[in-house]
């Protein structure tokens, strides 16, 4: 069975969300083989875990000087690792990121890069969601190696023990790999919510929530239902959250099983970055808001009394 | 300081979009066409290096013919010449080729940065920059919030999933921004006016050296074999706060086995 490359997310030594559903997805189209690009030992540390959700191989890349440098040597290992390797398919999660090693992979290889799969078939093709989930099209890469990225929450991630044979890959970066530095890397991330690309649910606040201490009360709800929090364009703007927290055009593109939108009038940009959300919860205090268009289920009133008591409501039904 | 900005006329995203079921490609006649929103990011911030460090600032944008309305609209927010690439064979090109014809009109051009915007509002690939980087064997900033030239050398913060990176190249250098970088300015009455007579140059694919075997829907590297309209979401239930609003949404919930 030819191999299946996956390239693997991982933070603090565990494996995200997304790595777990690339694995499931890429069982169906040959044998999965993890890619770790990272630091010395971070292939080492995510093996039992690779194992028990079917890694036949890991191939591991591992040098201090891959995370110096922007996207590039990724692309590069990815490309070589795939050169050696010959898969049937490469799958990565859609972040920004990975995309962009995906596509400078596709690249390398003469091949074509398919983006946001909502479902990867046996024969490498896929199904991707576009317009904001108004069309559904069913596409395939024409030529070389499918390469494909799949969109968090596609797969239900299920266990299926293999060998997880450590491979060791030579990592020596080209000059032009090496163009782009890092010279720092600052974390704003407060806190240990899940984070807004592999989250089920996700509850975010916009301008209505007023004020950084305010976003207490988005908070507040999100850990009742152990969510990740994010924002509108205008709350990171007001410098209530930080950038990376927003949704939309040009923050994270989501597609929980719930998002619970909290004082988000539902501009454009924002849906673009929502709407394929499985179900859409807005509390808003105007009727015409048009987030209410794409609720399932909307409230119309104050937030500051509506999400507190939701957050009450579940964490009693929880018990 | 020689800046192009790739900007890419897209449709109206306030419209409705559609495929055209001939060939499943974009139906770019069905609907208003403007200029990708988060493109207006890349020409501000184009012409405010340019106003810092002198220069000139080239819209450079690979489309059909009515792309021109577009291009002019950016000459008269200030820049000043368009190049435009336009070929009838160029109609269904993958985001690889894409990438390959823009790298090959960059090659007749001189610049040190080269902006894009962080993504297309019709394609949301978000990676055409960094291919362009790949094609061109130039850095890579992709993602700036934030974008500083000393010298030769640029510096961008990039948004990352944690917080920010501070990456840093030599020029020339691709990079791609978003909306947060700037506030684009308005076209005024006498930068219209001005625009009119900026020059425009097209650029054939003869002209760019490519065969038209290389390009467009035949060499796509991806393709669409079908495609279909999703029903629209079902309409939802809004109940205004009787003082119960909370514990509504908390049954709903329930009701879905979402709590
Ligand atoms: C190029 C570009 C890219 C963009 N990218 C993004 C993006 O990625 N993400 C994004 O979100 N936006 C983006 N935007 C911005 C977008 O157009 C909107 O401006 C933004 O989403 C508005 O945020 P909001 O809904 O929080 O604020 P508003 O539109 O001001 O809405 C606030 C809402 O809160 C309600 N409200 C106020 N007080 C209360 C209360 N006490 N209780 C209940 N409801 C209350 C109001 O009725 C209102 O509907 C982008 C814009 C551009 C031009
Ligand atoms: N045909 C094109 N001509 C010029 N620039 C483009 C074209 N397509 C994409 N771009 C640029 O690449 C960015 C990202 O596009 P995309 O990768 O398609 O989401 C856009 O914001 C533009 O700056």
């Amino acid at each position: 069975m030819a191999e299946v490359l996956v390239l693997i997310d991982s933070a603090d030594g565990k494996l995200k969300k997304s790595a777990l559903e690339l694995l499931t997805a890429a069982r169906s189209l040959g044998e999965p083989a993890a890619v770790v690009i990272g630091a010395p030992g971070t292939a080492g540390a995510l093996r039992d875990q690779l194992a028990e959700y079917g890694a036949a191989k890991v191939y591991a890349a591992e040098s201090d000087e891959v995370a110096d440098y922007l996207v590039a040597p990724k692309a590069e290992l990815l490309a070589g690792i795939a050169r050696q390797a010959s898969p049937a398919a490469i799958l990565v999660a859609s972040t920004p990121e990975n995309k962009e090693v995906a596509a400078r992979a596709a690249f390398k290889l003469d091949s074509g890069f398919l983006a946001d799969a909502i479902e990867v078939n046996a024969d490498g093709s896929a199904k991707q969601s576009i317009f904001g989930g108004a069309v559904t099209v069913s596409s395939r890469v024409t030529t070389g190696i499918p390469v494909i990225s799949l969109r968090a929450n596609s797969v239900p991630p299920q266990t299926a023990p293999a060998a997880a044979e450590l491979v060791t890959v030579d990592v020596a970066l080209s000059e032009a790999a090496k163009a782009a530095k890092v010279v720092d890397r600052v974390s704003e991330a407060k806190g240990s919510r899940p984070s807004l690309q592999d989250a089920s649910v996700i509850v975010s606040g916009g301008r209505g929530v007023g004020s950084a201490d305010n976003f207490s009360v988005v908070e507040g709800v999100a850990d009742s239902l152990g969510a990740a929090v994010g924002a509108s364009r205008a709350a990171t703007d007001a410098g209530w959250v930080p950038h990376q927290m927003q949704v939309g055009q040009t923050g994270v593109t989501v597609s929980p099983q719930l998002y619970v939108a909290l004082g988000i009038s539902g501009a454009i940009q924002h849906r673009a970055g929502m709407q394929t959300s499985k179900t859409i919860v807005a509390v808003n205090k105007d009727p015409e808001a048009p987030i209410f268009e794409l609720a399932d289920f909307g409230v119309v009133g104050d937030l500051f009394t509506v999400a507190p008591q939701l957050a009450e409501e579940v964490s009693k039904r929880k018990g | 300081m020689n800046i192009v900005v790739l900007m890419k006329q897209v449709p109206d995203t306030y419209a409705e979009r559609k495929l055209d079921p001939a060939d499943n490609t974009l139906d770019r006649d069905a609907s208003d066409a403007v200029i990708n929103e988060i493109d207006e990011y890349a020409i501000e911030e184009g012409l405010r290096l340019k106003e810092a460090h002198g220069g000139e600032v080239t819209i450079l944008t690979m489309g059909p013919d009515r792309a021109t309305e577009s291009i002019r609209k950016a000459l008269s927010m200030g820049a000043d010449k368009g190049v435009h690439v336009v070929d009838p064979a160029l109609r269904g090109s993958c985001v690889i080729t894409t990438a390959k014809v823009l790298a090959k009109a960059l090659g007749t051009l001189e610049y040190d940065l080269v902006i894009g915007g962080f993504e297309a509002t019709d394609s949301r690939l978000s990676v055409l920059p960094a291919l362009v980087a790949e094609a061109t064997g130039l850095p890579q900033l992709s993602g700036a919030r934030k974008v500083t030239v000393d010298g030769s050398n640029v510096t961008v913060e990039r948004v990352t999933e944690a917080g920010y990176d501070v990456v840093q190249a030599a020029t020339p250098a691709v990079l791609s921004v978003v909306e947060k970088i700037n506030d684009p300015r308005y076209p005024s009455f006498k930068g219209i006016m001005a625009a009119k007579s900026k020059p425009v140059t097209t650029l054939t694919l003869a002209e760019l050296g490519l065969a038209e075997n290389e390009v467009g829907l035949a060499a796509a590297t991806t393709a669409v074999d079908s495609f279909e309209v999703a029903p629209p979401r079902a309409a939802g239930v809004v109940v205004k706060d009787d003082g119960n609003g909370g514990a509504a949404i908390a049954e709903y919930l329930a009701s879905k086995k979402l709590i």
